[in-house]
């Protein structure tokens, strides 16, 4: 079919971010820039000190809650599912299934039709929607997690393992390590799910945004803080803590009894990246997609073409040639895996 | 097999003795025979499958992958079972209908023949999940390297059916696997199994370390003493025709000195220590015994060049006769007669020091006539052989350990009740030209310190860490900065594995010496003296 536009004349990557010259536009930018379209609130994707910033409104609440209120010039709440006109180019945000607020961007112009789908994963997660396969010519995906050995299990096993280790170790507590945006209120409501009614405590650093959460309805019942000075070492015996990662590597993670070290990432799925992090619980429970969900989305889009990015592209480059999709590398700078 | 291979996974993450032991005993608790027992024999080396070598584990995968995106899994991952066991890839529309039992995937391991072994193996991974397909691929390529020593799982047998260790170990090589009936006695839903088998271990008497102030409590004449000799604690146990030689925990350690073995044609069960060299002409060193250690197997020239032989220093049995309940002198009257119709170059007998006072023989522990004695033992003549660690009758009185300033360089983070402190250090001393020295790291400790030592040390390293790998921070150290610790140890082997070309032996943290300067700390030098020694 005859496309009045090149997919690359669409998007292309500058040093800034994604960019795309006939809506002079940004996704995702990693410095400052005119006008920002955000898929979602991981720092490394969502920034502060852009002129304008259109993204849903949970990601721009988020952006909010860690920046401060002055965080853009101007914003624009963008709903899922319609369609805005930016000089020309046809805007469409869609769920990505990654954290509250994450989305996909449509682009489309000229009958080319690009989704960068930001970071994204296919298992259920009941504090944000499911992620929505687009058709499209050209997909943009992310391959944190793209080599065949990453294989998230189901995450509520995963739970399941935390809860036998506290009936195994009551006299311990467990300390989960958990990003403090999405893996740390994902992690708290699948205790809740799996029957845990016992206070949860937290670090402080996932304060504002668990109440955030709560307060659009994601019940993540009883949240204490953990960092409470006065209270005595036994008083956390069997407790389930979470906090950011780094935390329990610091002083924070003395007050508690004989801790049992957990980390919930996809990382955790090698053996040696848990044994050098010091974790003797490994949660394999990932908020990107692994393998199987990347290639299933591939195929589920339909596209002609796919751009990889941040992670490991060559892997999933060769997988689409030997499927005879065209695909290549996207190098974009400045992404981390924050959000795993 | 997923109880199984959750178990696996746990444990080879759990760095805590106590923290095995209960998930050890939870396993035995809640799986039933036969799965507990094949697993239990798995973990204490007692379970024989025919092994498959890497390259075939490699071949199945490639055979039903892109050997070009194996390739990239298994650069990322470095472990050949880790990856084949996460990249399997199950066939299209495969859903196994049963989750197989740790028994069956045994059986099926066992009855395979060599041809068929492959074919089994890639249909158990077919219907394994993915920590399953670990545990296989373990089980099938020898060694689980879990961390778990088989006491530690005699232990948690213990644990589990309230008994001491030393039965479990009695009982244990006259049982083979799925040892239901060891299960049934430690649940109490049967007797204790009695064995017909010969030459069982019998669990050894150990001794306790004389403490300040023990001494003046306990009357001369009372003890013998003998040498302490550093080899390897055996017994020696021959019955019926059957020839055992075991390490002080029960396990059977013949295959590894077949030479030692070979010469043992008697009727009896002796207690001693395993050395090198010829013991009518010399003993061997700590180092010399080290080449004997820890080899699969022992070739002719090694077993030449370093023999091994038995110093002998109590009968627990002599033909027929249970001596365990006789006081330890007439034990040794009968030992001493015994040991004279064995072969002079494999056994002798280890001689008693003979002393009339404490300082007398504090003297003699001091100053011990050969490098491979770490310092006296005192046993008292009326007492019986018992299993365990009775306090009382044996005592261990060692040399005063050496010690050196050493150079804190990296400090790693500990587990459990140690995780937000960096509790284990690796310390360095000084070599190279003067002007131009250089810390090279000797050795590692992470006990030795009490709890407020510990968050100085904690504190010190945040306060100078220089840069971060992990768990690791290095630590500034150089001429000028750098916390100097006084370490103690038991003594001192040659290393080709370590830069320093020396490792120590039990290192332990004896002071901080928070008022040395680095520069003042020891040489390489001082080190490789007392190696020559």
């Amino acid at each position: 079919m005859f496309k009045a536009m090149r997919a690359s004349d669409l998007l292309k990557p500058r040093p800034e971010g994604l960019y795309c010259p006939p809506g002079d536009f940004f996704i995702d930018p990693v410095r400052p820039v005119g006008r920002a379209l955000i898929t979602h609130g991981h720092s490394d994707h969502a920034r502060s000190g852009h002129r304008s910033v259109l993204a849903t409104q949970e990601t721009l609440d988020i952006m909010g809650l860690r920046y401060g209120e002055d965080f853009a010039g101007t914003t624009q709440a963008a709903a899922l599912g319609e369609t805005l006109d930016i000089n020309g180019v046809a805007v469409t945000f869609h769920p990505a299934g990654h954290v509250m607020g994450s989305a996909q961007i449509c682009v489309e112009h000229g009958g080319m039709r690009i989704v960068a789908s930001g970071d994204y994963k296919r298992q259920n997660d009941a504090t944000c929607l499911p992620f929505e396969p687009i058709r499209c010519d050209v997909f943009i995906t992310e391959a944190t997690f793209g080599l065949p050995v990453f294989r998230h299990p189901p995450d509520h096993e995963e739970i399941a393992r935390v809860l036998k280790s506290a009936a195994q170790f009551p006299e311990r507590s467990h300390l989960i390590g958990a990003y403090a945006l999405g893996k740390a209120q994902r992690v708290m409501r699948l205790l809740r799910d799996a029957g845990y009614d016992r206070p949860i405590y937290i670090h402080g650093a996932l304060a504002k945004l668990s109440e955030y959460y709560q307060s659009q309805g994601i019940d993540l019942g009883k949240l204490e803080p953990g960092t409470v000075e006065s209270r005595g070492k036994a008083d956390f015996a069997g407790a389930i803590v979470v906090g950011p990662p780094s935390a329990f590597a610091d002083r924070w993670a003395r007050r508690f009894p004989d801790p049992i070290s957990c980390f919930a990432s996809g990382w955790m799925r090698i053996r040696q990246r848990a044994k050098q992090g010091g974790v003797e619980l490994p949660l394999i429970i990932s908020d990107h997609a692994d393998w199987d969900e990347l290639i299933i989305t591939i195929r589920e889009t339909g596209a002609e073409e796919i751009w990889v990015t941040h992670g490991r592209e060559e892997a999933l480059v060769r997988w689409c040639e030997l499927e005879g999709i065209a695909a290549r590398p996207l190098h974009l700078v400045g992404y981390e895996d924050e959000g795993d | 097999m997923n109880r199984f291979a959750e178990l696996l996974d746990r444990l080879v993450l759990t760095p805590s003795r106590n923290g095995k032991l209960t998930l050890l005993t939870d396993y035995f608790r809640s799986v039933e025979d036969p799965d507990r027992g094949l697993a239990l024999a798995a973990i204490t080396g007692d379970l024989s499958i025919a092994a498959v070598k890497p390259a075939m584990l490699r071949a199945l995968v490639v055979e039903r992958m892109d050997p070009v995106l194996f390739g990239y899994s298994y650069d990322y991952v470095g472990d050949l079972a880790e990856t084949v066991s996460l990249v399997w890839p199950q066939p299209q529309g495969h859903i196994p209908n049963h989750v197989p039992t740790l028994a069956e995937v045994v059986g099926r391991l066992q009855a395979a023949s060599r041809s068929d072994g492959p074919k089994v193996l890639s249909r158990l991974l077919d219907d394994a999940s993915i920590s399953a397909r670990f545990a296989i691929i373990k089980l099938v390529t020898g060694g689980l390297r879990i961390g778990v020593s088989a006491r530690l799982a005699k232990q948690a047998l213990a644990d589990l059916g309230q008994v001491d260790v030393a039965e479990i170990e009695e009982l244990w090589h006259g049982l083979a696997p799925p040892y239901t009936e060891l299960f049934a006695w430690l649940e109490g839903r049967a007797e204790k199994p009695t064995s017909a088998a010969l030459a069982l271990f019998r669990p050894v008497m150990l001794s306790n370390a004389v403490d300040d102030g023990d001494l003046e409590k306990l009357d001369p004449a009372d003890y013998a003493a003998e040498w302490k000799w550093d080899g390897i604690r055996v017994q020696a146990v021959c019955e019926g025709g059957v020839r055992r030689l075991y390490s002080r925990t029960g396990d059977d350690v013949s295959g590894a000195f077949p030479d030692l073995a070979a010469a043992m044609n008697f009727e009896a069960a002796l207690d001693g220590e395993l050395l090198v060299g010829d013991p009518r002409e010399t003993t061997g060193t700590f180092s010399d015994l080290q080449q004997r250690l820890n080899r699969k197997s022992v070739s002719p020239k090694i077993q030449q060049q370093y023999p091994a032989f038995m110093r002998c220093y109590d009968a627990l049995q002599i033909d027929g006769e249970d001596l365990r309940a006789l006081p330890f002198a007439e034990r040794r009257k009968r030992l001493e007669a015994f040991v004279k119709t064995l072969d002079p170059s494999r056994f002798d007998l280890s001689p008693l020091v003979a002393f009339s006072d404490w300082e007398t023989l504090e003297r003699l522990r001091q100053a011990p006539p050969h490098p491979i004695i770490e310092g006296v033992m005192l046993k008292r003549w009326d007492s019986p052989y018992l299993a365990g660690r009775p306090k009382g009758p044996w005592f261990k009185w060692k040399r005063d350990p050496h010690t050196i300033d050493a150079v804190l360089m990296y400090a790693q983070r500990g587990h459990g009740k140690r995780s937000s402190f960096y509790s284990d250090y690796t310390f360095g001393v000084w070599s190279g030209p003067e002007g131009s020295e250089e810390l090279v790291p000797v050795g590692k400790a992470y006990f030795g310190f009490t709890d407020e030592e510990l968050r100085e040390i904690d504190k010190y390293v945040r306060d100078n860490t220089i840069e971060r790998f992990g768990p690791v921070r290095s630590v500034r150290a150089d001429r000028r900065n750098g916390l100097v610790l006084e370490v103690a140890f038991e003594g001192l082997n040659r290393s080709t594995r370590h830069k320093s070309g020396v490792a120590m032996r039990f290192p332990r943290i004896s002071r901080l010496r928070w008022d040395k300067p680095a520069a003042e700390a020891d040489r390489i030098e001082t080190l490789q003296a007392l190696l020559d020694s």
